[in-house]
């Protein structure tokens, strides 16, 4: 089924719900969505005359990690602090297990959880002191021995009793981690986990997450410019440019449907304009959740 | 770096996250975070301090200077002292609801906060419950000091005090709460409001003047302001030796008003903040 991921019609939405498969009504989605980490239905976020999202539409299944992929200004920061209620969309819909994110995001808020290099944990406190108020923040009762634990599975143990201004990008990004898995969350949203590392660091981030994502069954998203990282984490590849996807599909099954022979030469084919696929259409339903 | 390990092992047991003990769990986990970043830090414990003292030494020496001239306002004992230690509370407890807000964004851990389960309502609470321990660990030894140096005892001002303490405290959220919700709209670069604000009542409250001191158009305003019932109160205990209750009802009331237009405003503020997608721009 070919879906048109964006559109300017108002009722682009529906459409999508009312394909002419005819697979998928709007009330069973509904009824899935509380079981469907992320559900976005033409969402939208505009500022001023600057349309940063337009109009896209996409499901994520449980247990998989997706991977929103664009240049700078596409629009992934934008989607996933949507997702994460930090930003208000222009029009359309964000679900999150089923929650409606822009009215009851506190349902689910202890289900899921975030690391991004746009926010930081204070400086002045030690790793611990942050990691014991944010397992106060997100509930968790056995503070101590899950920071222990989590610690440890990171590698931070040493880190513990410094300050977190006083790390290194690598320490960082490794506390930042242990912040955003205290709570086991069923969702983790990224945004750009690996930047700024070495590619020894990155390399261990990425198996820390593919680690934690197989272990527990949970669902990654997350937000990246670096083709290596998602072609090495991602079971799905939504490609963004300039607000609106322009593929949504698995990296192996984009690489070969263009030919091509990286991820990163599709992506700069379809950012050139370029782009000619080799094979038929590979673009999946978004709403049914990819491969 | 080692292989990693599969993540399993030691679970999260996760409370749940609704309900008054989820509410109060998350504003004390705040809290802890604020009292964590004092306790780190010996130059915010001696700045809690140092300019509450200072300011009350300088007015305490003018008092006894001026108690030596017949004018008997001054002469009567305590009213400057009294006007700026009561001015303090006001002026600290709101510098305590903001700077730490504003700490907040500096770090630029506001987005981790505002994605966690704590609600705006709480993070407010949290704030507010952190201005008055502030508050205590600034003006608890001044008071103090102000006893033993001047030989004023603020406990003189009897009962009126515990009312002349909320009534400067709420007043002191609901300003903080609007300099929040500016800071938060507009970010760092409204930082100076955080500070200034308080001060635009100082004129007017009538901290070191009676009321009929105003040009008799101000004075309907200075009497809108909670905190001119306090300083007008205390003035009426030292000088007369006599306090309508009446007055501090009145404040109270107003300050019920001041503090739902505050959190309006703040809530307001945070959603264009959330409209506008800057909450994840903020930071230094």
């Amino acid at each position: 089924m070919t879906v048109n991921h964006n559109s300017d019609k108002p009722n682009a939405q529906r459409e999508i719900m009312n394909d002419s498969a005819g697979n998928i009504r709007e009330e069973q989605l509904d009824r899935d969505s509380v079981n469907l980490p992320v559900m976005v239905r033409g969402l939208t976020k505009r500022y001023g005359s600057v349309t940063a999202v337009d109009h896209i539409s996409f499901a994520i299944e449980p247990g998989s990690t997706v991977a929103l992929l664009g240049g700078n200004g596409a629009g992934k920061t934008t989607t996933i602090a949507m997702l994460l209620g930090l930003i208000t969309p222009s029009a359309g819909e964000v679900r999150v297990f089923g929650a409606d994110m822009s009215r009851n995001r506190y349902d689910v808020a202890q289900r899921l959880n975030f690391q991004s290099p746009y926010v930081d944990l204070p400086a002045r406190l030690t790793v611990k002191q942050n990691l014991t108020v944010y397992a106060g923040l997100y509930g968790v009762a056995n503070a101590a021995e899950r920071i222990a634990y989590v610690a440890e599975h990171l590698q931070i143990k040493t880190l513990l009793n410094r300050l977190t201004g006083k790390l290194s990008a690598g320490q960082k990004t490794r506390v930042g981690l242990a912040k955003a898995l205290l709570n086991a969350p069923e969702l983790l949203l990224l945004d750009e986990p690996t930047a700024s590392l070495d590619p020894d660091t990155a390399d261990w981030i990425r198996r820390k997450l593919k680690d934690y994502a197989q272990s527990r069954n949970a669902t990654l998203l997350l937000a990246s410019h670096n083709m290596a990282e998602v072609e090495r984490l991602a079971d799905r590849v939504i490609l963004l440019q300039a607000g609106r996807i322009i593929e949504d599909g698995p990296p192996k099954a984009l690489v070969a449907s263009y030919g091509r022979e990286t991820l990163e030469d599709v992506f700069l084919d379809l950012v050139r304009g370029k782009a000619k696929r080799a094979t038929a259409e590979t673009t999946p339903d978004p709403l049914r959740n990819g491969p | 770096m080692s292989a990693p390990r599969a993540m399993s092992g030691v679970e999260p047991v996760l409370r749940a996250p609704s309900g008054i003990s989820a509410s109060l769990r998350r504003i004390f986990a705040l809290v802890r975070r604020y009292v964590y970043l004092l306790r780190g830090s010996g130059v915010r414990l001696i700045e809690l301090l140092y300019w509450p003292f200072l300011q009350m030494l300088t007015w305490g020496f003018l008092q006894t200077y001026l108690a030596q001239t017949t004018n008997p306002y001054v002469q009567s004992a305590g009213v400057l002292i009294g006007s700026v230690l009561l001015w303090d509370i006001l002026f600290r407890s709101k510098i305590g609801f903001s700077t730490t807000f504003i700490e907040e964004m500096w770090s630029r851990n506001l987005g981790n906060l505002l994605t966690s389960p704590l609600r705006p309502y709480e993070l407010v609470a949290a704030l507010s419950l952190w201005s008055i321990i502030r508050l205590a660990v600034s003006m608890v030894p001044v008071a103090v000091a102000a006893f033993f140096i001047f030989d004023f005892n603020l406990l003189s001002l009897g009962m009126a005090l515990a009312a002349f303490f909320w009534v400067l405290v709420l007043t002191s959220w609901a300003l903080g709460l609007v300099a929040a919700g500016v800071i938060l709209r507009y970010g760092l670069g409204a930082e100076e409001l955080a500070w200034s604000l308080a001060f635009l009542l100082l004129p007017i409250c009538c901290v070191y003047y009676p009321v009929s001191v105003l040009p008799e158009w101000l004075q309907p305003v200075a009497l809108a302001l909670p905190p001119t019932h306090v300083f007008e109160g205390m003035r009426s205990i030292l000088l007369d030796h006599s306090f309508d209750p009446a007055q501090l009802w009145w404040a109270l009331a107003l300050n019920a008003v001041y503090l739902v237009a505050g959190y309006a405003t703040f809530s307001w503020f945070l959603s264009r903040a959330r409209a506008n997608g800057t909450l994840l721009q903020l930071g230094e």
